[in-house]
């Protein structure tokens, strides 16, 4: 009998990595979806066409090749990155592009006469989008927010790959010292599993919190 | 660290071996994927409890767990309990089963769009229930899923340079082992990147295609 207890802190450390890899990585993906996703509903060209174009690139490349190129062609052009920083970096920027799309749909499925009444109550462009805008569609972001936040999760797993000590990681230094594969692997599926489940069920609790005071507002 | 298109032009056949992997691993696990999924949508329409609520919560924990650590899982674990299976067969297997649980999503929505009033034709007519869903069912279904299937499919076809980490010699995998054959990352991996990019934006215009040919519902 092989003692797990050991194996278990190496897997636990694991864990952490990779919440901690997601909680950065889904802010950064946060920051640039908004960012982007505004940018494409701007009123000028030059925004929305560099908008455009970051979206374009992140959801039409895989994420494996955006952590290669972070971390192996970036040192060559002067920009040295620890494993960490180049993981939060393409995972942020990956899903960032791909929520960037839930950011714009949501602003756009908001009514015209919401923007008619803003300009009615003559809020400024900034105060009609704090106020009126953004808290509806917030609500229409945030089911999709929480897959996005899954995906994000499963992709950390990629991280291991340009060795950062993430759950995959140590699964695989398990596996190396015991020689055993199903139980590292088995376990770490379950965990990710638990760590899935327990963003879904953020989200929605998120998701009904957020859901006050708007009854009568949206149907 | 220059750009050197003589190098680019040395290692462009080895790339173009990794390509047609890449290109085989996303075929083969689109047609696995999208039979996988079909078996799963119906199970989970069963009226047997049992099979309807095991298959669902299996789904529900593919989708939940990294495809990555699947891939371990399929090669590292099934040899143990006698299972051999090539790299390429396993990394087609995982492809198939992991995106099989997204496709049944998409067909649950097919047939669920299928409105009541043609499932009691169906009865009116006497059709049994092979008749029923061969002859009324699955043919209004199938055409409305098409894109939603397609999208599917490119982000298969982005989630394959994964495969590299079960030693199938893919695009990635090629570009890596050039990379390190000779020491110069910046020309193979921008190559994989570039070649993403484009196989990507042609999908998507197929796509875009795809939607005004079958996306519309007729109602």
């Amino acid at each position: 009998m092989t003692q797990w207890s050991g194996y278990l802190g190496l897997i636990v450390q694991g864990a952490l990595v990779t919440i901690g890899l997601t909680l950065m990585g889904s802010v950064l993906a946060l920051i640039m979806a908004f960012l982007a996703g505004m940018g494409r509903l701007s009123r000028f060209f030059i925004l929305r066409a560099l908008a455009t174009a970051y979206i374009e690139f992140f959801r039409g490349t895989s994420i494996f090749v955006q952590l290669f190129f972070a971390y192996f062609v970036l040192p060559l052009i002067g920009l040295e990155l620890t494993p960490l920083q180049a993981g939060v970096l393409a995972l942020g920027l990956n899903v960032g592009a791909y929520a960037a799309e839930v950011v714009r749909g949501a602003v756009q499925s908001i009514g015209r006469e919401q923007h008619e009444a803003c300009i009615a109550l003559n809020l400024g462009r900034w105060q009609g989008l704090r106020h009126v805008i953004l808290p509806q569609a917030f609500l229409v972001m945030l089911p999709t927010f929480g897959n996005n936040a899954i995906e994000l999760l499963k992709a950390t797993s990629v991280v291991s790959l340009i060795s950062l000590a993430d759950l995959t990681f140590q699964a695989q230094v398990v596996r190396a010292q015991t020689g055993n594969t199903m139980v590292p692997f088995a376990t770490i599926l379950v965990i990710y599993f638990i760590l899935a489940l327990l963003i879904s069920w953020g989200v929605r609790s998120l998701e009904r919190r957020m859901a006050r005071g708007l009854d009568g507002v949206r149907v | 660290m220059e750009w050197d298109w003589d190098f680019v032009r040395q290692i462009l056949p080895t790339l173009i071996q990794g390509v047609k992997i890449t290109i085989l691993a996303t075929l083969l696990g689109s047609v696995l994927a999208a039979i996988v999924g079909l078996g799963i949508a119906l199970a989970r329409r069963s009226p047997n409890k049992a099979l309807s609520r095991t298959v669902g919560w299996a789904a529900e924990f593919i989708r939940g767990t990294p495809l990555l650590v699947q891939l371990y899982f399929i090669f590292y674990v099934l040899p143990d309990i006698g299972i051999l299976l090539p790299p390429l067969v396993a990394g087609v297997i995982g492809l198939g089963l992991h995106y099989g649980t997204y496709t049944a999503e998409v067909y649950r929505a097919g047939i669920d769009n299928v409105p009541r009033g043609q499932w009691e034709a169906a009865k009116a007519c006497n059709l049994n229930a092979r008749q029923t869903w061969t002859h009324i069912i699955i043919p209004q279904a199938i055409p409305p899923m098409i894109p939603a299937l397609a999208n599917y499919f490119i982000a298969m076809f982005k989630e394959t340079p994964l495969l590299s980490a079960i030693t199938v010699l893919e695009l990635m995998n090629q570009a890596k082992s050039v990379a390190n054959t000779y020491y110069r990352y910046i020309e193979p991996i921008t190559l994989v990147g570039a070649f993403f990019l484009a196989i990507s934006l042609c999908s998507v215009v197929l796509l875009r295609w795809l939607e005004r040919r079958y996306g519309k519902i007729e109602r």
